[in-house]
C-alpha cells in the first residue's frame, strides 16, 4: 500500500461526497414533486400510458403497477433478445439468442443485476443493446430508485394511507435524474476517448499482416447509466476492464464515483424528505465505513500480493497484478471492486477471480451482505432501512420502550417481513451453491478445483441473488442449470426482497409518526451508526461465514502454507 | 400478601421448578417456543444417533456428550420458566387463602327483609347480601348501604382498615376481605370465578398468560434467526460435501444450537412471568402484560395535584401581621383562634406556630369555641370577653369595628397571586393579620419530575384549582404542564388530543367521573380504594391506592423491555465467538492450516465443540437471576441508557464467551474429559 493509492481512494471518495450531498437535496425535490419543468413532456408520457400521476397509491397498487411494468418489460427484451436478427441496427449481423440464454438475460437485466452469461459484442446486436438493455438499465435504476423514495414516505409523516404515485415516481425520477446524468457523463467518457458509434466493427490490418476486427460501436451512453443505475452490465465482455468501456484514469475515477453517487445522494435524500438530515449522514457514515474498509482490506491483500510469487523472486513491487490492468494498479483497482460489489452495479475493471482469497473474500461478503454499502440505487437505501429497523428492534428495547425509528414503532409485523427479506438472501445463496456443488453440472462448470472452485460458485449465487451481476470468472456460466438457478436468484433477491420492504412501508405508513422526547432511541449519532454496522455484519454477514471459511479463508490459510488450486 | 418475602432461590420454589422443568419437556407445551422446540428436536435427534453408536459398538462418547448437554440446554430453558412461575404460584397461594369458600346472607323477599345463607359460589351478579361485623365479603360488589370499617389485608397487604360506604367514591368492596365493624349491604357485581381476586390469582399465577406485542416481534426474530441459522447449517453439509469434509450430525447440531439464540429464547417467558410479578411485588395488579409494556412506553404522566404532587390538605406557610403589629402577636392570635378548629388545616396553623415561635396554648376549660359555618365562614375562640377569630378574608374584614390599615390588602393580594389562600387573623374585631394557607408539595417530588423529564416523558398536573393557584403550585413542583380548573371531561379531551398526536398517556384514578379517562388512557391504574367502575375502567390497580407509584409503574416498565432487549443483544453478540470455536474445529481436518481461526487456542476439535455447547448452556442458567430480577434501570435519558446497555451487553456479550469457552475448555483438559 502506498500513500498515493490511498489518495486515490480518498479523493474519489470525497468527490462521492461533495456532490452527493447537494444531489440528495434535489432528489428530495424530485421525490417531493417539486421539480416540474418538463411538465409538459411528462403529460405527454402519461397521457400515452393513460396513467394519472396524481391518483395516490396504497402500497399494494404501488407495488402491483412495479411489478406489472417489469414483467411487460421482461417479456419485451425477451422477444427482443430472441428475435435481434429481424430487428435493425445489427451490421454484425448477430443471430438469436437461445430460449435459456434470452430468458436468463432478461430477467437478470429487469432486475437490475446484469448478470451476464454471454460475451455482449459477438451475441448482441447494437439494437438490442440500445433499447433492449440500455433502456432496461435505466428503467430498473427508476424502479429501485421509486421503491426508495416510496419507502422514505412512510417516515414522513403519520397516519398516511397512500405513498405517492409509481407512474409519476419513475417518470419524474428517469427525466429529471437518470437521463441527465447519464447524457452528462456520455459526453465527459466521449471525451475521454470512448466511441459512441453506430457503424459496424472496424477491420484492421496488423503488422505482422493479420486482420483483425475490432468490436465498437454505441458504447458511451450505455456505459454512463451502467454505472450511474448500478447495472453493471458492459457492453463488451470484459467489461469496464476494456479500453474502449473505461480508457484512462480519469475515466475511472469518474466511472468509480458514478457508481455510489446516486446511492450516496439517496440517504441525503432521506434526511431531507423526513426533516433530519442528520439521520442521514447516520446511515451514510455506516455504510462508507465498511465501504472504506472493505476497500483498504482488499487493497492491503492486493499490494501484499501474493507470497508465493514474491518467495519465487517475480517482480512483485506493484503487489497482485493478475487480472488488473496496469493504467488502473491496486489501489483504484480495490476501491472499484468495492464499489462496485457493495452497490448492485457488478462492473468491473479488474478479474475479482485472479484476487488473492481475502482480495475475493470482500466482494463476496458485501453482495452478501444484501448489496447496502451504499448498495443498488434504491435497493441500497431500502435494504439499509430493513437492517436499521432490525437494529433498532434488538437493541432499542435497551432504552425500555417499544423501538421506533424516525418516529414509527417497529412492531411484529415489521419484523416479520424484515426478516423474510433477509432469509430469502439467505436461503438463495447458501441452498444455490450447495445444490450446485452437488450436481455434476455444476461441478462442470468450475475452472478451478479446491476451496476457489467453491468461491466462484459461492460467488456467483452471491451475485445473482444479490442483484450485482459481477462475476467471479473463471465458471462457465451458460449451463441449464445456472442460467434457470441463477435467474430464479434474481427474481427472488430482486422481488423477494422488494416486495416485503414496499409492505414494511405500507405498514409503518399507516402508523402516527412519534415526536421525539428525551427517550427516543437517538438513530443519528456514532452509538447507532456502530451499532448499525455490527447488526449487518452480525446479523446479515455471520450466516455465510461457515460458507466462506471453506471457500476464500481456506484458500487463504492453504495459500500461506504454499498449495495454490 | 407477603410478596416480597420470597427469595431468588427460594428452596421449595427451586425444587418444584427442577421437577415442573422436566414435565414442561412436553414437544406440545415447547413448541410455543420455537428456539427451544429446535433445540429439543436436535436433542432427541443426537441422543438417537449416539444410542445406535452404543449399540453398534462404534464410539458414542462424544455422541453422547453433545446429546445430554443439549438437553441440559433445554431443560435449563424450562427450568428458568418454572422458577418464575413457581415465585409466582407463591404469591397465588396466599391469595387463594383468602378465597377460600365463604358462606353469603343473600337478602331475599319483595322488601329484601329475610335473608337466606347460600355459599359464596352461587351468588350471581345483582344480588345483594348483607355482611356484619365479622364477615368475609362474598364476592365483589358495590355497597347500596350502610357505612362499615373493612380489613382489607388479605388483598393489599394494609392491616388498617378503611371505610367503605354507600354513594361515593368508596363504595367498592372486593370479595375476600373482612368487615371489622358495622354492616353493609353489598350488591354483587362479579359472577362467580371472575371476581377480582380470581382474577388476580389467574394473573400472578402466570395462567391467562397472552404474549405481549414486544414479545411476539421478538419471537418472530428469534424465529427468523433459528430459520436462517438452519439453512447456513443445513448448506453446510453439502459445501464440506464437495470440500470432501465429512460432518457428523453431532457437530452439526453442535454447530446450530450454539447459533441459535437459545440464550434469549430460553429465558423470554421467564422475564415475561418475573416482570408481572416484579408488579405484584410492588402491590400493583396489572389486567395484562400488555398494560406492563405500554408502562415502558408512556410519554405523558397525568397526575392529580392533590394526594400526588402535594399533600391532601393546605398547610400554614407564613404570617403577616398589619402594620403596628409583631409577628409573635399574630401568630398567637392565630393558635388560639385555630385552638377548637379540627380541620387540618387548624392543626397547621397550630402547628407552624409552635415550632416557629414556640408556643403551643392549652384550651382553657371556660373557653368557647366559635365553630366553622359556610354562612359565617370563620371560626374562633372566645375567652371570656376577648374573642379570636380566624376566616375568609372577606367574612372577617366585614366584622371588624375598625377600619382595617392600610398595608392589609396588599398582603391579602400577595398571597393570592402566589395562588395559597390568605385567612384574616382578628382579635376582639381588630385586624391584626393574615395566615398564608398553601398547598405543600411533596418532598422529593421534584427530582422525581426531573428523572422522569430525562427519560423522556412529561408530566402534566390536574387540579380543579384556579388558574393562578395551579401555576404556582406547577413551578414550585416542577411539572412539564398543568390542566387548571379541571372537569373530569377535561382530563378524557385531554387524552384524547394527545394520543392523537401519537402519544401515550398513563393516568391515575379512583372516582367514578374518572372512568372514561381511566378506560381511554393507555395506562389507567385505579385506586383500590376507588369505585368498582374505576377499577373496572382501569388496566391496573394499586393495592396500596398510592398515586405516586404511577411513577414506579412506569419504571418497572421499562425495565421489563430494557432485560428483553439485553438479553437478546447478548445471545446474539454471543454467536460471534462460537463460529471461531466450531469452525475450526469441524474443518481442521480436511484444511489443518484453518487451525489459524482457532484464535481460543482450544485443545482439540471434540474439546472445542463440547466447550461451546456447555458454555451456551450454562450461560442461560447463570442468566436466570438476571431475568427474574430484571436489567437495574436508571433515569438517565434514552442515549446514556443505551451506551451502557450497549457496552455491557453487546460488547460484554461478544467478549465474555470468549473467555467462557476457554475456561471450560481448560476444564474440561484438566480433567480429562475429553
Amino acid at each position: 500500500m502506498t500513500l498515493n493509492g490511498w489518495m486515490q481512494i480518498f479523493v474519489i471518495l470525497a468527490l462521492v461526497a461533495a456532490v452527493a450531498l447537494p444531489l440528495g437535496t434535489y432528489l428530495a425535490a424530485v421525490a417531493e414533486g417539486r421539480v416540474n419543468f418538463l411538465r409538459p413532456v411528462e403529460s405527454v408520457f402519461y397521457r400515452l400510458a393513460g396513467v394519472d400521476p396524481d391518483e395516490p397509491m396504497g402500497w399494494k397498487t404501488y407495488a402491483a403497477a412495479l411489478m406489472a411494468l417489469n414483467l411487460l418489460h421482461f417479456v419485451l427484451l425477451y422477444l427482443m433478445l430472441r428475435f435481434q436478427q429481424f430487428l435493425p441496427f445489427n451490421p454484425a449481423g448477430i443471430g438469436p439468442m437461445s430460449p435459456r440464454l434470452a430468458l436468463n438475460t432478461a430477467i437478470s437485466f429487469v432486475t437490475n443485476t446484469n448478470w451476464q452469461a454471454y460475451a455482449g459484442e459477438t451475441a448482441l446486436s447494437y439494437g438490442s443493446q440500445m433499447w433492449g438493455l440500455t433502456v432496461h438499465n435505466f428503467l430498473s435504476a427508476a424502479t429501485g430508485i421509486a421503491a426508495a423514495i416510496m419507502m422514505v414516505r412512510a417516515f414522513c409523516a403519520g397516519g398516511l394511507k397512500t405513498l405517492g404515485n409509481f407512474w409519476a415516481d419513475i417518470t419524474r425520477i428517469t427525466l429529471y435524474v437518470l437521463i441527465p446524468m447519464a447524457a452528462a457523463m456520455t459526453v465527459f467518457l466521449i471525451i475521454c476517448g470512448v466511441p459512441q458509434t453506430l457503424a459496424g466493427p472496424a477491420h484492421a490490418i496488423t503488422l505482422e499482416g493479420a486482420h483483425q476486427v475490432i468490436a465498437r460501436g454505441p458504447i458511451a451512453f450505455q456505459e454512463a447509466i451502467k454505472l450511474l443505475g448500478t447495472n453493471g452490465g458492459g457492453f463488451f465482455n470484459a467489461n469496464s476492464a476494456h479500453p474502449f468501456e473505461n480508457p484512462t484514469p480519469l475515466s475511472n475515477v469518474v466511472e468509480t464515483w458514478s457508481e455510489i453517487v446516486i446511492p450516496f445522494a439517496l440517504v441525503f435524500m432521506l434526511g431531507r424528505m423526513v426533516r433530519a438530515p442528520r439521520q442521514g449522514y447516520a446511515i451514510a457514515a455506516a455504510m462508507a465505513m465498511i465501504l472504506v474498509a472493505a476497500a483498504g482490506c482488499v487493497y492491503a491483500a492486493e499490494a501484499h500480493g501474493n507470497p508465493l510469487l514474491a518467495h519465487l523472486g517475480v517482480g512483485h513491487a506493484m503487489g497482485n497484478m493478475e487480472g488488473k490492468e496496469v493504467r488502473f494498479g491496486t489501489a483504484m483497482s480495490s476501491l472499484f471492486t468495492v464499489t462496485t460489489t457493495g452497490t448492485s452495479d457488478g462492473a468491473v475493471i479488474a478479474m475479482h477471480d485472479s484476487f488473492t482469497p481475502l482480495g475475493g473474500l470482500v466482494p463476496m461478503f458485501l453482495m452478501e451482505l444484501g448489496e447496502i454499502t451504499p448498495g443498488g440505487v434504491g435497493s441500497g437505501l431500502y435494504g439499509m432501512l430493513v437492517y436499521a429497523l432490525l437494529a433498532v428492534f434488538v437493541a432499542g428495547l435497551m432504552v425500555g420502550r417499544t423501538p421506533e425509528y424516525l418516529g414509527k414503532k417497529v412492531q411484529a409485523k415489521e419484523i416479520k417481513l424484515a426478516m423474510l427479506a433477509v432469509l430469502i438472501l439467505g436461503i438463495s445463496i447458501l441452498c444455490g451453491t450447495a445444490y450446485a456443488l452437488n450436481t455434476r453440472s455444476g461441478l462442470g462448470s468450475l475452472g478451478n478445483a479446491g476451496p476457489h472452485g467453491l468461491s466462484e460458485m459461492l460467488y456467483a449465487w452471491s451475485s445473482a441473488t444479490a442483484n450485482n451481476g459481477s462475476a467471479f470468472g473463471g465458471l462457465s456460466a451458460d449451463t441449464k442449470l445456472l442460467d434457470y438457478g441463477l435467474a430464479l436468484a434474481m427474481v427472488l433477491g430482486r422481488f423477494g426482497f422488494m416486495i416485503p420492504t414496499l409492505a414494511i412501508a405500507g405498514s409503518l405508513a399507516a402508523k402516527p409518526k412519534l415526536p421525539e422526547s428525551a427517550g427516543t432511541f437517538p438513530t443519528d449519532g456514532p452509538l447507532f451508526v456502530g451499532l448499525l454496522i455490527g447488526v449487518v455484519i452480525i446479523l446479515g454477514g455471520l450466516q455465510f461465514l461457515p460458507a466462506l471459511s471453506l471457500g476464500p479463508i481456506a484458500e487463504h490459510f492453504v495459500m500461506l502454507a504454499g498449495k495454490v488450486f | 400478601m407477603t410478596a416480597d418475602t420470597i427469595s431468588l432461590f427460594d428452596a421449595t420454589i427451586i425444587r418444584r421448578a427442577a421437577l415442573d422443568s422436566f414435565v414442561k419437556l412436553d414437544p406440545r407445551h415447547i413448541i410455543r417456543n420455537p428456539v427451544i422446540f429446535v433445540t429439543e428436536a436436535v436433542a432427541l435427534l443426537v441422543t438417537l444417533l449416539g444410542v445406535r453408536e452404543l449399540a453398534t459398538g462404534r464410539p458414542w462418547h462424544f455422541a453422547l456428550a453433545i446429546a445430554a448437554w443439549l438437553w441440559i440446554t433445554v431443560l435449563f430453558a424450562t427450568f428458568a420458566e418454572a422458577v418464575a412461575e413457581g415465585r409466582g404460584r407463591a404469591r397465588a397461594e396466599s391469595l387463594r387463602r383468602a378465597r377460600s369458600d365463604t358462606m353469603a346472607r343473600r337478602l331475599i323477599g319483595s322488601g329484601r327483609t329475610e335473608t337466606e345463607a347460600v355459599s359464596a359460589t352461587a351468588l350471581r351478579p345483582g344480588d345483594l347480601v348483607l355482611v356484619e361485623a365479622g364477615d368475609l365479603i362474598p364476592s365483589d360488589g358495590e355497597v347500596t348501604e350502610g357505612v362499615a370499617s373493612v380489613n382489607e389485608s388479605a388483598i393489599t397487604g394494609e392491616s388498617a382498615p378503611v371505610i367503605r360506604e354507600a354513594g361515593g367514591d368508596r363504595s367498592a368492596v372486593t370479595g375476600g376481605t373482612q368487615v371489622v365493624s358495622d354492616w353493609l349491604v353489598v350488591r354483587i357485581t362479579a359472577a362467580p370465578g371472575n371476581t377480582f381476586l380470581d382474577r388476580m390469582i389467574a394473573l400472578v399465577e402466570g395462567a391467562s398468560r397472552r404474549k405481549t406485542p414486544n414479545e411476539i416481534a421478538l419471537d418472530i426474530l428469534l424465529a427468523g434467526l433459528t430459520i436462517i441459522f438452519l439453512v447456513a447449517v443445513v448448506t453446510l453439509v453439502g459445501l464440506a460435501d464437495y470440500s470432501h469434509t465429512h460432518l457428523s450430525v453431532p457437530v452439526l447440531a453442535a454447530l446450530l444450537v450454539t447459533l441459535i439464540p437459545t440464550t434469549i429464547g430460553g429465558l423470554l417467558s421467564a422475564i415475561g412471568i418475573a416482570g408481572m410479578d416484579r408488579l405484584v411485588r410492588f402491590n400493583v395488579v396489572a389486567t395484562s402484560g400488555r398494560a406492563v409494556e405500554a408502562a415502558g412506553d408512556v410519554d405523558i404522566l397525568l397526575l392529580d395535584k392533590t394526594g400526588t404532587i402535594t399533600f391532601g390538605n393546605r398547610a400554614c406557610a407564613a404570617l403577616y401581621p398589619v402594620v403596628g403589629v409583631s409577628e409573635q402577636e399574630l401568630a398567637e392570635a392565630a393558635a388560639l383562634a385555630s385552638l377548637g378548629d379540627e380541620t387540618p388545616e387548624g392543626r397547621s396553623i397550630l402547628g407552624f406556630v409552635r415550632d416557629r415561635f414556640g408556643f403551643s396554648p392549652e384550651r382553657p376549660a371556660h373557653a368557647r369555641v366559635v365553630p366553622f359555618s359556610a354562612n359565617t365562614r370563620l371560626s374562633g375562640l372566645d375567652i371570656g370577653p376577648d374573642q379570636w377569630r380566624k376566616g375568609a378574608v372577606d367574612s372577617v374584614m366585614a366584622c371588624l369595628t375598625e377600619a382595617a390599615p392600610a398595608g392589609a390588602g396588599v398582603a391579602v393580594e400577595r398571597i393570592a397571586r402566589a395562588g395559597a389562600t390568605p385567612l384574616a387573623v382578628a382579635r376582639n374585631n381588630c385586624l391584626l393579620g393574615a395566615v398564608e394557607l398553601k398547598d405543600i408539595v411533596k418532598p422529593g417530588i421534584r427530582e422525581r419530575f426531573e428523572a422522569l423529564r430525562r427519560m423522556g416523558i412529561r408530566t402534566v398536573m390536574v387540579t380543579g384549582d384556579n388558574r393562578l393557584t395551579a401555576a404556582a403550585i406547577a413551578t414550585e413542583s416542577g411539572v412539564d404542564d398543568f390542566i387548571a380548573e379541571a372537569k373530569p371531561q377535561d382530563k378524557l379531551d385531554y387524552i384524547r388530543k394527545v394520543q392523537a398526536e401519537g402519544r401515550l398517556v398513563a393516568m391515575c384514578g379512583d372516582g367514578t367521573n374518572d372512568a372514561p379517562a381511566l378506560a381511554q388512557a393507555d395506562v389507567g391504574v385505579a385506586m383500590q380504594t376507588g369505585t368498582q367502575a374505576a377499577r373496572e375502567a382501569g388496566n391496573m390497580v394499586d393495592l396500596d391506592s398510592d398515586p405516586t407509584k404511577l411513577i414506579e409503574i412506569v419504571e418497572i416498565g421499562k425495565q421489563l423491555l430494557i432485560t428483553r432487549g439485553a438479553l437478546t443483544t447478548f445471545s446474539i453478540a454471543n454467536d460471534v465467538s462460537k463460529y471461531f470455536a466450531i469452525l475450526p474445529a469441524i474443518f481442521v481436518a480436511t484444511y489443518p492450516e484453518l487451525a489459524a481461526l482457532n484464535i481460543m487456542r482450544l485443545h482439540s476439535p471434540q474439546s472445542a465443540i463440547l466447550s461451546a455447547v456447555i458454555f451456551n448452556a450454562l450461560i442461560i442458567v447463570a442468566l436466570v437471576p438476571l431475568a427474574l430480577r430484571g436489567v437495574k434501570f436508571t433515569p438517565i435519558g434514552a442515549g446514556a441508557l443505551l451506551r451502557r446497555n450497549l457496552l455491557i451487553y453487546g460488547v460484554g456479550g461478544l467478549i465474555a464467551p470468549f473467555a467462557g469457552i476457554k475456561l471450560i475448555d481448560v476444564l474440561l483438559t484438566t480433567l480429562g474429559l475429553v
